[in-house]
Formats: structure tokens, C-alpha cells, sequence
């Protein structure tokens, strides 16, 4: 199947911009350079193209729809205007996905997806809501997302979108008009940096790109950087860090799911914390500027212990780190282990999450 | 891309520059362009023996990790240690201050195996 395009791949093209395939789409990897990229988001701004992913709009009330069954987060205690980052669990609690929940009204939400999952999301809430009183609708086709990261980015926003801005608490959004539109602006990103993701209608998204390039403090940044920029922070990736054979358990992220209220998956994770988990996500850090890379075998005691789901260069720490799920019992952080590809032997040490710690995130 | 004359160059994107019975070699701008952002470079050691098209070093970038493989057969005579400690160079100048190790030719007759430059660039057209 052919690759989609985005509203904005011309954009890219013009800027020179290296693309390659993504979730079923031709995405711009990088324009200038992944490291330089990397370090204009951590110190000024950067703006991403993220059509890519998938935005849901659903009229329900949490409860009697089930839409509060379907999620981890406590939809019913989500303040409007809010955001809550979430899963959607399958009967083995094996994450279907990963999402963001925007409390739009009392009973209006929007759910952002990620691409390759898009189909899969969608037919699992169709599947699961109720039929009365519902309306789910896929957006993803008309609705453009753009991402603005960086601790220069507040300042960027508040000259396009009003002061306005200056009120949104982390995980917070509202509407904000933009070249004479509507568009949800939320305090929400993938970098660890002070950001903001838009919302803007396709036709729209060239004229907000090339808003936000005018300003000199704003770079275009592709997704390696915004690999680079979430690994160093400790974020999943969905298909790689998390996927429908991980639950949040072994991912260590428990504390996006709400024990205290009924969902799908809960059962499958009580019974998994009584029995223990066999594998828990780590993080790991390379003794050199070499890279672990997805797939690489992890050995500690000349057993094999595990795998490397995420891997790269850090352009912050001048290393390389990693993730990936390790045996339970050799998870302690300072615990020497040895990665393994053919001929690539690397060292390395497991670390506390997040690599780095030094973002603008809550500024 | 810039693809020098008076080189030689490999399917690999190795390039080559003789000079007597030494082959100097590295990778080409087009492979730098490729691999985009170097951060890692591993180098053989000193006197080992490298077999035409056989794997002789690693390159790694921000996305991949990549084989560098020996444009001829021979004894490696030199490595450049500048881009060990400083991996960039590859990028910023491959044919000149990024250049990877030397080569003891023992086969001479193998660069019958190599292109020219004219050659390479028509490779790259055909390849792009």
C-alpha cells in the first residue's frame, strides 16, 4: 500500500527535508539534521508535523457509554478543559494503544491515537461503546496536528494565539483563535521540553506552518529528533516500547491507570500483580557513544535477559541509552549488562528514568 | 553530490585513493548524506589482514548502525584516530579530514573491481 501524504508534504520538500515511511505514511525524518534538530528543541523552539496521527471526537457520557470502561484514566473526575494521558487495554490487559483524552464538554471528548493504530482504535471503540446516546467520529482525515516544542515556545504561541496561552497548566487546553479559526491549543508533548500541540483544520495547516517558521526561533524538526527527544525522556513509543503483549504493568506505567474504578483489563492485571511480573521495562545508558538499537540481544551474567525495544545516541548526555524489557530479578539500577548484535558487543549500565532530567517541561 | 576525481569507489560507498601499494579509503559524501548525523566510529587495529568487500569497520548514526566494508585485500597500515574522537568529521569533510584507515595493498589487480568516478556518479543516477 502506498504512503499517505500530509497537507504539508510539499512544505517538507521545499525545506529539503530527508522522508521516509511511518505508520502507513511518508513522514519528513529530518531537515538540517537529527542532532542539531535535537538541540534547537531543547534550547529554543521547534514545530512538527504530526498529521500523522489520529484524532477521534466522541459524544457520550463517560459512564452510561462505557467510554470510561474503555480507558485507564478516571474519565468521570476529568475536569473540562483537561487532558489525561491513557491507555486502551485489551481483556489480557495488552495495550491496544496509548492515547491522549481531551475533556472537551461535560460529555464531549476527543481521543488522539497514534497512526499505525488508527483502524485498530477505532473499530475496538465501536465495538465497545454503547449504540444509544453515542456519536463516535473519526476526525483524523480533516484535522491537522501540529507539535511546538521548546522552552522558547510559550513565548512564540503568545505572539500567534493571544495571552491566553499563558494560562494553560500543564496537561490543560482551550480554544484559541488562529488565522481567524477555533483551534485547540493544549500544554501537552513528546519531548520533555515546555510545548504545545494544535489542532487546525487541514486546509489551514500550511498557513499555521509557515506562521510559526516566520518567527526566527522556530526551527522544523522531523521525527528522528522526536525520537531522540522522548527516548532521552523516557517516554514509549507505541510498537516498539509498548504493544498489544505489554500490559502497564511490565511498561512501569501504572500510574496512568486508575485501579479504584472498572475498565477492560483490569481483572487480567490484578491477577498479574499477585503472581508477579517476569519482565519489567529498564532503561539503560552506554558506556560510549555507542547506540543500543532495537532488537539487540541484552546479556547480564552471560545469559540472555532481554531485548532492546528503543535505541539511540543521546545528543544531551553524549551517550548511548536505551530501553527495553529485562528479567525482573537483574532490573536494579546500576546493574551491568552487554548488548549483542553479530559482531556489536556494547556495555552498558541500567539507569533511572528519564535520561534526562533537565526539560522545560513544567516551567 | 560531490564524487572527486582520481578516486575509486565501491557499490558500498567506499572510496579509495592509491598511492603506490597504499589505498587510502573512506566512505563518500553520498553514504555521509545517507547515514546523516555520525556519532560512532569503530576502527580495526593496526597489521590486521582485510579481504576485498569484507566487512573492516563500523559507522554509526543517530538511526542505524552501519558496515564499513575494505574496498581491496591487504594489511591495514594506518587508521585515522581524529575520527574516533571526533565522528562528525566524517560528515563534514569525507574525502579529506573523515578519511577511515590505509591499506598494504597485496592484490593490485582488484581495482579492476572498483568504478572511477565517472562511473560511480552514473551508479548513483541509476541507484537514487
Amino acid at each position: 500500500m502506498e504512503n499517505k501524504k500530509t497537507p504539508l508534504f510539499e512544505q517538507h520538500n521545499k525545506l529539503g527535508a530527508k522522508c521516509a515511511p511511518f505508520g502507513g505514511w511518508l513522514m519528513p525524518i529530518q531537515y538540517e539534521g537529527i542532532i542539531n534538530e535535537h538541540q534547537w528543541t531543547r534550547n529554543n523552539c521547534a514545530v512538527f508535523d504530526i498529521c500523522h496521527m489520529g484524532e477521534f471526537l466522541i459524544q457520550a457520557d463517560a459512564l452510561s457509554s462505557n467510554l470510561d470502561k474503555i480507558l485507564t484514566q478516571n474519565l468521570v473526575g476529568m475536569p473540562l478543559k483537561t487532558c489525561r494521558y491513557g491507555f486502551m487495554l485489551n481483556d489480557n490487559a495488552g495495550i491496544i494503544d496509548d492515547v491522549i483524552i481531551y475533556r472537551i464538554e461535560q460529555n464531549k471528548w476527543m481521543l488522539v491515537v497514534n497512526a499505525a493504530t488508527q483502524a485498530a482504535d477505532f473499530e475496538h471503540l465501536r465495538k465497545n461503546l454503547a449504540r444509544n446516546n453515542v456519536k463516535l467520529e473519526n476526525v483524523s482525515n480533516s484535522l491537522a496536528k501540529l507539535d511546538l516544542q521548546g522552552p522558547l515556545s510559550r513565548d512564540v504561541l503568545v505572539a500567534i494565539a493571544g495571552e491566553g496561552i499563558l494560562k494553560l497548566d500543564y496537561y490543560a487546553f482551550d480554544y484559541f483563535s488562529v488565522l481567524g479559526e477555533n483551534i485547540i491549543i493544549s500544554r501537552t508533548g513528546y519531548t520533555g521540553e515546555l510545548g504545545f500541540e494544535l489542532y487546525v483544520n487541514n486546509d489551514k495547516v500550511i498557513e499555521l506552518w509557515n506562521l510559526l517558521l516566520e518567527n526566527k526561533k522556530v526551527k522544523p524538526a522531523g521525527l528522528g529528533a522526536r525520537d531522540t527527544l522522548r527516548l532521552e525522556v523516557g517516554y514509549p513509543l507505541y510498537g516498539q516500547d509498548i504493544n498489544q503483549k505489554t500490559t502497564p504493568l511490565e511498561a512501569g506505567l501504572t500510574s496512568f491507570v486508575d485501579m479504584k474504578k472498572d475498565f477492560i483489563g483490569k481483572t487480567a492485571i490484578e491477577k498479574k500483580q499477585k503472581q508477579g511480573l517476569e519482565k519489567k521495562l529498564c532503561c539503560f545508558q552506554t558506556e560510549s557513544r555507542r547506540a543500543p538499537r532495537h532488537d539487540y540481544e541484552i546479556f547480564a551474567n552471560n545469559q540472555k535477559i532481554g531485548i532492546v525495544t528503543s535505541g539511540s545516541y543521546s545528543p544531551s548526555l553524549g551517550c548511548g541509552i536505551g530501553m527495553g524489557y529485562l528479567e525482573t530479578q537483574i532490573t536494579a539500577i546500576g546493574t551491568e549488562i552487554i548488548l549483542l548484535l553479530e559482531n556489536i558487543k556494547i556495555n552498558a549500565k541500567v539507569v533511572k528514568r528519564p535520561f534526562y532530567q533537565k526539560g522545560s517541561l513544567r516551567a | 553530490m560531490n564524487v572527486p576525481e582520481g578516486l575509486f569507489y565501491t557499490k558500498e560507498h567506499e572510496w579509495v585513493k592509491i598511492d603506490g601499494n597504499l589505498a587510502k579509503m573512506g566512505i563518500s559524501d553520498h553514504a555521509q548524506h545517507e547515514l546523516g548525523d555520525i556519532t560512532f566510529v569503530e576502527l580495526p587495529a593496526l597489521h590486521v589482514q582485510c579481504k576485498q568487500f569484507k566487512q573492516i569497520a563500523i559507522i554509526e548514526s543517530v538511526k542505524a548502525a552501519s558496515d564499513v566494508y575494505a574496498p581491496l585485500s591487504g594489511k591495514i597500515s594506518a587508521v585515522n584516530k581524529q575520527v574516533v574522537a571526533n565522528p562528525e568529521l566524517v560528515n563534514q569533510s569525507p574525502y579529506d579530514q573523515g578519511w577511515l584507515l590505509v591499506i598494504e595493498l597485496t592484490e593490485e589487480s582488484q581495482l579492476a573491481n572498483l568504478m572511477d568516478a565517472e562511473t560511480y556518479k552514473n551508479y548513483l543516477k541509476e541507484n537514487l
